[in-house]
């Protein structure tokens, strides 16, 4: 409950923000602060200096046209506020509503969250199934990421040190597209135990022409279930098809259990989560 | 001067609580909360290793911390002497193993401390605990109360071998053993009643102030009992006279058994004021909270239960193993022996019955009374293996309860196993009510329907009886079986010279509104008005001794003890009256708050104008001494056993096991009802904590004893989005126990709440064979007993 | 570190270390108790207060961060010393028993009818996610703000702290 000393900073502008964390590599970013200050509030983190990047108006935002673009520092709260993303984009209030709670929502951000890469995070599986592009500022300057380069592993990214995610842009679907995300949340945590983000987007026969899966709660990472994606291609979206593909989900991830969920409940839950989000996906692609 | 309006009646009126504008308003006054010129702030060092020696502890780097105005160890508190255990039932007496202030050789448990620091604030007393260097020779753990008795098991104290405390029996063994050989059908099954953390919002915390002046002790303490804190801290552990020490409870957020209990950081905070003539404070982290303040529950169960084939009970067998963690709490030995094993028969007549119980040490936190505290355990073991029996005799489980509850003719009731006698009971209108309320029969033909479909729908009963109002002295006192103690409850009342009503009580609310409900009696027994009364409690310089609340005890004994103090200051008030009226004492009527001549209202002399009266006091008939003032120590002939039947009805997801409670309906008897509201209240939480127990909670210790349910983001409390509106009724069988007729309802919920759930489930599951399942059914334990 | 915040309508400067918590800024330097800790990981809500109109949970924002903000704890609910219906409906319904959490929960209630001012019984249950009380159920909880919803839509003047119309009002997003 009483974190350990640190300095702090709250730099007024992106670049500002990395010359800090240049200077200062036992630097960490706060953002919305939400798993950060927990950890420090525990002393299972302590950094000695917080570079506070809340006060960078840049950061924040909510942009659509061809594609949704959010400021790194857009909270939750924003996006759900926003008739726009959320009309275009259902998997932003199916996931996003189950984010923390209330509270968490008014501070949490976006960007945050990404880049924490928290195992259990909702996000991370909706931004594999969104396909986002990740644009990071660093003292090289700026650079984009693909979704599925990003996440490394448990709590690790493809950002440098001294880099800032600034923004997240998500590619709006086209024609009929449908997306949809189904949590099994933990009762105290309320993090994933699993979270499927399915994306379907159909031809103009009616068969799946895309699907991504983004899979989160099951293992060290956010994962694609490329297994199922790749069973759902070219299919009718029956629910017979889905169910067959959704068997597959599992397949190929890197599971984990804990006192919780044993490895092979959550592979059972990653199959029926997953089902659950493509046929939310595919009644929305109608 | 005061209305002499008589009041319209409040006993058993629905009013709002007095306590609530301060604490809605921010203003309440919690632990936290106080702050004294020049406190200090205490933080604890807690042994990473649930078992080991202590070899070396070095303070010297912590001491120069900027902010550090000392560092105490074990060793430096050596004068104080270990936490007595009060209720040292079941035989303990020979292996009391009790913790000290802080750890001085050993640790034997994660939650023990060995050293504090005491600073300017508690970010810099937090700060050097990490520089403490303390060297540990860690020894072998054992967490799980059976295996802690197997031979080769790690041991923690020498004083019991093979862990065992207490080996504690009650009921007839040979009876049972030979009824159950004979039984026509008997079944069997082990059952978990896995460990919970009481988890009051307000966490625990002390402040102590020495006064070098007078040599005297002052802790404010989040505590349900601080004139037993007082008791047991200054002759037992502090060794200091009992009248140089002063507790005091503010407003406490919650207890839920967990503050009845003597602490070690109590002992902490008074020692270093002392030291170092400061105020010092100590509160609990949330963290600290779950590794070191007392658990409840935690049973490893056998139970066998003979019967008929057309369903009579005959006999039941239980033997249960108690894990009590690493010391014996303030009172932890008395609640799976008395509070569990003489509550085992429930609401049925059983002529044959006896139960064993193991007390066991291991590398975990202390446990102890949790809401409910015995009788829940007692409750889930009968109502499971009841439905059990049902299902293995193909027989609905409300008819099975019917056909063996005890028949309103044999009250009072001697259970057989060693309980005080029932009071007063008629359990099946309440059972017939609850099923009426959740339409049983529709129930039953939604339920068929849905397994058409797949879909997953459950019923599970509980008729449930605890024992409450927790007192005689004669009983729960007895040395051997309780604690060689009295357990009555004080209460003064006196009326001012103004007419207004000063009433302290040696009780303890911390949630349970007793500053109304106790007005409430006073008002309608004296005949004052309501806001006229004030209600004190919780300082010990301004309360009579009393034991504090727990166990549904306060309205039966602390509310009686008010009773009869009114009725004693109307006896004077009646005396004075004849004086005044110049009439015969027995002409005199009291009524309405006024004394008059039988026949003459209308001369009549108010309680207030008596007051007065009596107060003044140069007026008095001879012999009389002023003041209408009294004070009563109750100790009443007997428990008082509320009962009733709860209903839930659940659904079950097959593809994740998740479970959903759809509907939950309870129907209590607590005898009369002083406030209905608060009643109310007092049942949809305790409805809760059962539901938690069923659904969510469960405390899990790893190999190594380290708590891993450490954090509420581990241990997972109800939400308000996993719960359905309740439906509450009741029945009203008046307690003969109490002039009253009360009977007490903090507990009733989290009694019959665990049973009612799970019974719920298993019936949703019972078509594919499933005949029990281990709290708390998290989804994947219900998902594989679909699925195997 | 100096930091300018109104708190309850009225605005002060401090010098407060960057690891204070803001719930330790309002306890501890600013003497304002009704704000409770209640855990150590954000889940309780105990400590839920108004930052710049929305709810935040105190334990989780750091006093540095509220450098110029507008901040509205449950000692600033009441208008004028009259209750807000939130604590009306508190009071009415039995909403508390031991206290503890309720300041939290009744921000956070404050907060639930902000967002819809005519909850249903589920959305007032989901609305509650954040905050963990121990002793009433919910049940009466769940009652409580619905009073508040009530009383709220038959006199809606009234019904915003005065430290929250005192305050910067660009606040919600």
């Amino acid at each position: 409950m009483f974190p350990a000393e640190f300095d702090y900073t709250a730099p007024a502008t992106i670049d500002e923000a990395i010359r800090l964390l240049q200077q200062r590599d036992d630097a960490k970013i706060l953002a919305g602060g939400h798993s950060l200050l927990p950890a420090m509030k525990l002393r299972l983190m302590t950094p000695a200096m917080l570079v506070d990047i809340g006060k960078i108006p840049e950061l924040r935002g909510i942009e659509i046209d061809g594609s949704l673009r959010l400021g790194a520092m857009t909270t939750y709260r924003m996006v759900l506020d926003s008739q726009a993303a959320c009309s275009r984009l259902p998997i932003l209030v199916d996931s996003i509503s189950k984010i923390g709670d209330k509270q968490v929502r008014n501070m949490g951000t976006v960007g945050g969250s990404l880049a924490h890469a928290d195992p259990a995070a909702d996000l991370t599986a909706v931004m594999l199934a969104l396909d986002a592009r990740l644009t990071a500022r660093g003292p090289n300057g700026e650079r984009t990421i693909a979704i599925d380069d990003f996440f490394v592993d448990m709590l690790m990214t493809a950002l440098d040190p001294a880099e800032l995610l600034t923004r997240i842009e998500i590619p709006l679907p086209q024609g009929r597209a449908g997306t949809a995300y189904a949590k099994f949340a933990h009762p105290a945590s309320g993090y994933a135990v699993v979270g499927v983000a399915a994306l379907l987007s159909l031809a103009t026969d009616g068969t799946v022409q895309d699907c991504r899966i983004g899979v989160t709660g099951a293992g060290p990472k956010a994962q694609r279930a490329r297994a199922a994606e790749d069973a759902l291609r070219g299919q009718q979206p029956t629910a017979d098809r889905l169910a067959d593909a959704a068997q597959q989900a599992a397949d190929g991830l890197d599971i984990l259990g804990d006192i919780f969920a044993s490895a092979d409940y959550r592979a059972n839950l990653v199959r029926v989560y997953t089902r659950r989000a493509l046929e939310q996906a595919a009644a929305r692609a109608g | 001067m005061t209305t002499t309006e008589a009041p319209t009646r409040l006993f058993g009126a629905a009013i709002k609580r007095r306590e609530d504008p301060k604490l809605i308003t921010g203003q309440g006054n919690y632990i936290e909360d106080i702050n004294l010129p020049g406190m200090l702030h205490a933080a604890i060092l807690r042994s990473p290793f649930a078992h080991a020696r202590i070899k070396r502890i070095d303070t010297e780097k912590a001491k120069s911390h900027p902010g550090v105005v000392a560092v105490y160890t074990g060793k430096d508190m050596e004068s104080l002497n270990p936490l007595p255990c009060a209720w040292q039932a079941g035989g303990v007496k020979n292996n009391v193993n009790t913790p000290r202030a802080l750890a001085i050789d050993e640790v034997h448990f994660t939650g023990d401390g060995v050293a504090v620091v005491i600073a300017e604030d508690r970010y810099a007393a937090e700060d050097a605990l990490a520089l403490i260097e303390v060297d540990y020779e860690p020894l072998p753990v054992v967490v799980d109360a059976e295996e802690a008795t197997r031979p080769g098991a790690p041991q923690l104290h020498e004083n019991a071998p093979n862990n065992i405390c207490m080996r504690w029996t009650c009921g007839k063994e040979q009876e049972t053993d030979q009824a159950l050989q004979q039984a026509e059908v008997v079944v069997r099954q082990r059952m978990i009643n896995q460990r919970l953390i009481p988890t009051p919002m307000e966490t625990r915390g002390y402040v102590a102030r020495y006064d070098a002046g007078t040599d005297e002790y002052t802790i404010w303490m989040s505590s349900q009992a601080p004139h037993v804190h007082r008791l047991l801290l200054a002759a037992f552990v502090l060794g200091v006279p009992e009248h140089k020490v002063r507790c005091i409870a503010p407003n406490v957020g919650g207890g839920f058994g967990a503050k009845i209990f003597v602490y070690p950081e109590m002992a902490v905070v008074a020692f270093a004021s002392r030291q170092l003539d400061r105020p010092v404070k100590w509160v609990e982290t949330r963290r600290e909270n779950y590794v070191a303040t007392t658990h409840g529950r935690d049973h490893i169960t056998d139970v066998e239960l003979g019967a008929t084939r057309d369903g009579k009970i005959t006999s039941l067998r239980v033997t249960t193993y108690a894990n009590l963690g690493a010391y014996l709490s303030t009172i932890a030995p008395g609640i799976p022996t008395t509070l569990y094993g003489r509550m085992i028969t429930g609401v049925y007549k059983i002529p044959n019955a006896f139960v064993e119980v193991l007390g066991v040490y291991t590398n975990t936190a202390m446990v102890d009374a949790y809401r409910g505290a015995g009788r829940p355990e007692a409750t889930y073991v009968i109502e499971r293996i009841v439905d059990i029996l049902a299902d293995e005799l193909g027989m609905d489980p409300a008819e099975i309860r019917r056909k063996n509850f005890i028949p309103p003719s044999d009250f009072p009731y001697d259970n057989g196993v060693g309980m005080l006698p029932y009071d007063s009971g008629n359990y099946e209108p309440a059972l017939n009510r609850a099923l009426e309320l959740v339409n049983y029969e529709q129930f039953k033909r939604d339920q068929a329907e849905a397994r058409q479909r797949g879909k997953l729908l459950g019923l599970g009963l509980c008729s449930y009886i605890e024992v409450c109002g927790v007192a005689p002295s004669k009983w729960i006192g007895l040395p051997g079986e309780g604690w060689g103690a009295g357990l009555w409850e004080s209460a003064n009342v006196r009326v001012h010279l103004t007419g207004k009503v000063v009433v302290t009580t040696g009780s303890l609310p911390h949630g349970q509104g007793h500053e109304t409900t106790f007005a409430q009696i006073v008002a309608d027994e004296l005949g004052v008005p309501y806001d006229d009364i004030i209600v004190q409690h919780g300082d010990t310089l301004g309360t009579p001794f009393g034991y504090g609340t727990y166990g549904s005890r306060s309205a039966a004994v602390g509310g009686t003890a008010i009773f009869k103090s009114v009725q004693k200051i109307k006896e004077k008030a009646r005396k004075l009256a004849a004086h005044l009226l110049e009439a015969a004492e027995e002409d005199i009527v009291y009524e309405n708050g006024k004394c008059y001549v039988r026949g003459s209202p209308d001369k009549a002399k108010t309680i207030q104008e008596l007051a007065l009266e009596a107060s003044v006091g140069y007026n008095l008939p001879p012999g009389m001494e002023p003041y209408l003032d009294d004070t009563t120590y109750y100790d009443p002939p007997n428990c008082t056993f509320p009962f009733g039947t709860h209903v839930a009805i659940v659904e079950v997801d097959p593809e994740t096991g998740m479970v959903d409670l759809l509907r939950y309906v309870a129907v209590d008897d607590v005898g009369n009802v002083i406030n209905p509201k608060i009643v109310d209240g007092q049942i949809h939480g305790g409805i809760v904590q059962g539901v938690g127990q069923a659904l969510f909670e469960g405390a899990v210790y790893d190999e190594n004893g380290q708590l891993v349910t450490g954090t509420l983001m581990d241990y997972a409390l109800p939400k308000a989005s996993e719960l359905p509106s309740f439906e509450l009724d009741r029945t009203v069988t008046p307690s003969p126990t109490n002039p009253m007729g009360v009977k007490g309802a903090g507990e009733a919920g989290t009694i019959a709440a665990s049973p009612a759930v799970v019974n719920a489930v298993v019936d949703a599951l019972s078509h594919m064979g499933v005949r029990h399942l281990d709290m708390p059914l998290k989804p994947e334990r219900v998902w594989r007993a679909i699925h195997t | 570190m100096e930091i300018t915040v109104t708190v309850n309508g009225k605005t002060s400067t401090h010098n407060v270390p960057p690891r204070m918590l803001l719930v330790h800024y309002l306890r501890e330097v600013l003497g304002l108790t009704g704000t409770h800790v209640g855990c150590d990981t954000s889940q309780c809500g105990a400590c839920v207060v108004l930052k710049d109109g929305i709810s935040v949970k105190s334990c989780t924002v750091l006093a540095v961060q509220c450098d110029g903000a507008n901040i509205v704890t449950v000692e600033g609910l009441a208008v004028n010393g009259n209750l807000h219906p939130v604590q009306e409906g508190f009071w009415e319904e039995h909403g508390l028993q031991c206290g503890f959490c309720t300041p939290g929960v009744m921000m956070a209630a404050y907060q639930i009818l902000q967002d819809n001012p005519n909850p249903s019984e589920e959305e007032i249950r989901a609305g509650l996610e954040g905050s963990l009380c121990r002793c009433t159920g919910y049940h009466n909880i769940v009652r409580a703000v619905k009073y508040a919803a009530e009383k709220m839509k038959a006199a809606p003047a009234g019904q915003t702290p005065t430290a929250v119309a005192a305050g910067s009002g660009e606040a919600v997003p």
